[in-house]
């Protein structure tokens, strides 16, 4: 098609076949693929582990149990999945730094804690109680952001120490033993209630649409401009793949699911739509703004960055910041789907599971890589097992093997994948 | 050559750290176009006089012109906005960013001060690595990772192209790069003068500094030890420079005294 020679000598980075001399013709749909084929073998798998594992146990549970794919269990799924996406999605921007929050599990039950004492005790609206807990989950992202950055104390270490600190902060609160029911409709609605079938329809269109003519029109502008440009083809196979997921998960769960044919259940849990518009924002911050480009290049090299005039300490506060912040929005979306916020609200595994599905989707724990579609694809990986295992009646403890497993596995993935892409120099 | 006014200047520079002085009363002149090289043993102050340039460790006392103006350099910012780049030794670039995004690393151009201009920073990268006929670079949108050591160094000079450097400091470019990307290395710095900006070349290889330095400003011990043309010594009186701070037989040489 073009000038392109697929045996450059030294053309490890496979990508870049077909850009001899920093031209920018399109490469061909073939060789996109094989591009990419050669970049998974270099190490560079994307997502690529964590797609497939989702499909190894979607087929895996359904046959296990033929109540796995059904369309109330779906649902079900997506409604669990979506307070451990969202923490994970908070904990992309520091993994990127190569620190890590483990007190974020935690910092989202105290943010809970602080909404559901506003609404219940304090009795006000529920906005407001919202905003309380954001607030509460900042202040503490900002504490544990100078600590880190001013002090230079490694962040295993403050996020250990507020792990155990801020579960003393909820008990305090809530006091030994107890919970605070959350009653208010628009909070416990998060998880529990749907989107109506028709306004699913809308809003699924509208997506396809707006991803659409976001692709389209950016793989014009390069063509125009002459810059290094994907295929069309590539461009229209991933608007094709994105509307086909979508339309069948909105027809999935715009069906009827109920047992109980008096009541009927159908439409998109209003979960999705946070979830959805948190991945767009955070797909935004991180690709599209000054801010994220910084994230990543202190990830990279927090040396080259700081000499390139770039305020490092100021990028890590900011980083732990919204780390907290989104965990206290997975905290609240966790009490929604709870009903309730409890002395061990975000204690336990929360926060293994959350770190877990940023790793198995691909974010890496040695800093500089990942995405924020990492934690939804890897959210719902950690949420097939812990609720496909639930199905199969199986004691507790084989969810706790099988979940450590998966988490040992994902980060070997990444250790592994890390050496290959530093041996054949791709990244 | 040397009629003309230096673009950079530093008349009687002298730094101390605590007790040990480690320049005294340092000439130095890097005139537009040309490539002046700086050697000297290790120890003789060449890191220093390049941090007192760069604004990193301001000098103790002595006169900065630029331009033939005074001026003060107190912090990397100030060398900075007098368009002064250094490429440092162990190079500054993030190896999980592509080449553009490292080029405009600190300084990205953004639209509405919040999206990232893609287009305008993809074009002004591919035009400056144009600029300097750099060929080696299969494409712009390649990851530092997968770059050579010569392709890194690349990178970092034609960094200083993008943002209209006046005075481009490099330190030791050339010293972990193989035969033949050294070459390319060279060839830059030579084009990078060509252009009309005033190269610092440290280096410990005098080969390379024959090959592609206009003037050699030899340091012995803190002092300026010789300012001469390279077509008018050896290398061999360049070596007595550097290893016994004279040689009999290059004149104007400031005899340096033993401290």
């Amino acid at each position: 098609m073009t000038d392109t020679t697929t045996t450059e000598p030294e053309s490890t980075e496979a990508e870049d076949v077909g850009f001899a001399s920093d031209l920018t013709q399109s490469t061909t749909l073939g060789e996109s693929v094989r591009a990419y084929f050669t970049r998974v073998r270099g190490g560079d798998m994307g997502a690529l582990p964590s797609v497939l594992g989702l499909v190894v146990l979607f087929v895996v549970f359904g046959i296990a149990n033929d109540r796995f794919l059904s369309d109330l269990n779906m649902a079900n799924l997506i409604s669990q999945s979506g307070s451990i996406i969202i923490l994970a999605m908070g904990l992309v921007p520091v993994l990127l730094l190569g620190d890590i929050d483990l007190s974020a599990g935690v910092a989202g039950g105290v943010a809970a804690c602080v909404m559901g004492l506003e609404l219940v005790k304090h009795e006000q609206p529920w906005y407001l109680a919202v905003l309380a807990g954001l607030a509460t989950g900042a202040l503490i992202g900002l504490i544990i952001g100078v600590l880190v950055a001013k002090l230079g104390i490694p962040s295993f270490v403050v996020t250990l120490a507020f792990f155990l600190g801020l579960q003393g902060v909820t008990l305090k609160l809530i006091g030994d033993g107890g919970s605070v029911r959350i009653d208010d409709p628009v909070i416990s609605g998060i998880a529990n209630d749907n989107l109506t079938p028709f306004w699913g329809w809308i809003l699924t269109v509208a997506v396809i649409a707006g991803y659409a003519t976001i692709t389209l029109w950016g793989h014009h502008r390069k063509v125009a401009q002459n810059l290094q440009h994907q295929p069309l083809a590539v461009v229209v196979a991933q608007n094709i793949a994105l509307a086909v997921i979508l339309l069948a998960v909105t027809y999935l769960l715009n069906q009827n699911r109920s047992v109980n044919p008096n009541f009927p259940i159908e439409g998109i849990p209003y979960v999705l739509p946070v979830v959805a518009v948190l991945l767009i924002l955070w797909t935004f911050i991180l690709g599209r703004t000054t801010f994220g480009r910084h994230v990543y290049a202190v990830g990279g090299n927090s040396e080259a960055a700081r000499r390139a005039g770039i305020g490092v300490d100021r990028i890590r506060i900011l980083v732990f910041i919204c780390c907290s912040t989104m965990a206290a929005v997975s905290g609240i979306v966790a009490a929604s789907y709870g009903g309730k916020v409890s002395t061990s609200s975000g204690g336990g595994n929360v926060l293994l599971y959350a770190v877990g599905a940023a790793v198995i989707g691909g974010t890496s724990l040695f800093g500089g890589k990942g995405k924020a579609r990492d934690a939804v694809i890897g959210g719902l990986v950690i949420a097939t097992i812990a609720n496909g295992l639930g199905l199969l009646n199986q004691a507790s403890y084989i969810n706790f093997l099988v979940t450590g497993g998966v988490l040992l596995l994902a980060a070997s993935v990444d250790a592994i994948s890390r050496r290959r892409r530093s041996a054949t120099g791709t990244s | 050559m040397s009629d003309q006014t230096p673009l950079l200047s530093l008349r009687g520079i002298n730094k101390t750290f605590g007790v040990v002085h480690v320049l005294h009363d340092v000439d130095l002149s890097l005139y537009s176009g040309q490539v002046t090289a700086l050697v000297g043993d290790n120890g003789a102050g060449k890191s220093t006089l390049v941090k007192c340039l760069a604004g990193i460790h301001p000098a103790d006392n002595g006169e900065y012109l630029f331009d033939g103006r005074p001026v003060s350099v107190h912090s990397p910012k100030d060398a900075a906005a007098l368009g002064i780049e250094v490429v440092y030794q162990d190079l500054a670039l993030c190896e999980n960013l592509d080449i553009v995004e490292n080029m405009f690393l600190g300084r990205e151009q953004t639209r509405n001060g919040l999206l990232l201009d893609e287009t305008t920073m993809e074009t002004r990268a591919r035009e400056a690595l144009t600029s300097l006929s750099v060929r080696t670079v299969k494409s712009v949108r390649q990851s530092v990772a997968s770059l050579s050591g010569g392709q890194r160094q690349t990178v970092a000079i034609a960094k200083s192209v993008l943002w209209n450097s006046k005075v481009v400091l490099l330190d030791e470019p050339t010293a972990a790069l193989g035969v033949a990307q050294t070459r390319q290395v060279l060839d830059l710095v030579r084009r990078l003068a060509d252009s009309g900006v005033g190269v610092l070349l440290i280096s410990h290889n005098l080969t390379d500094v024959f090959e592609v330095a206009d003037r050699i400003t030899a340091l012995y011990l803190g002092r300026v030890a010789a300012d001469v043309a390279t077509k008018d010594v050896t290398s061999r009186q360049v070596v007595e420079l550097i290893t016994t701070g004279h040689s009999s037989e290059i004149e104007g040489a400031p005899a340096p005294s033993t401290v």
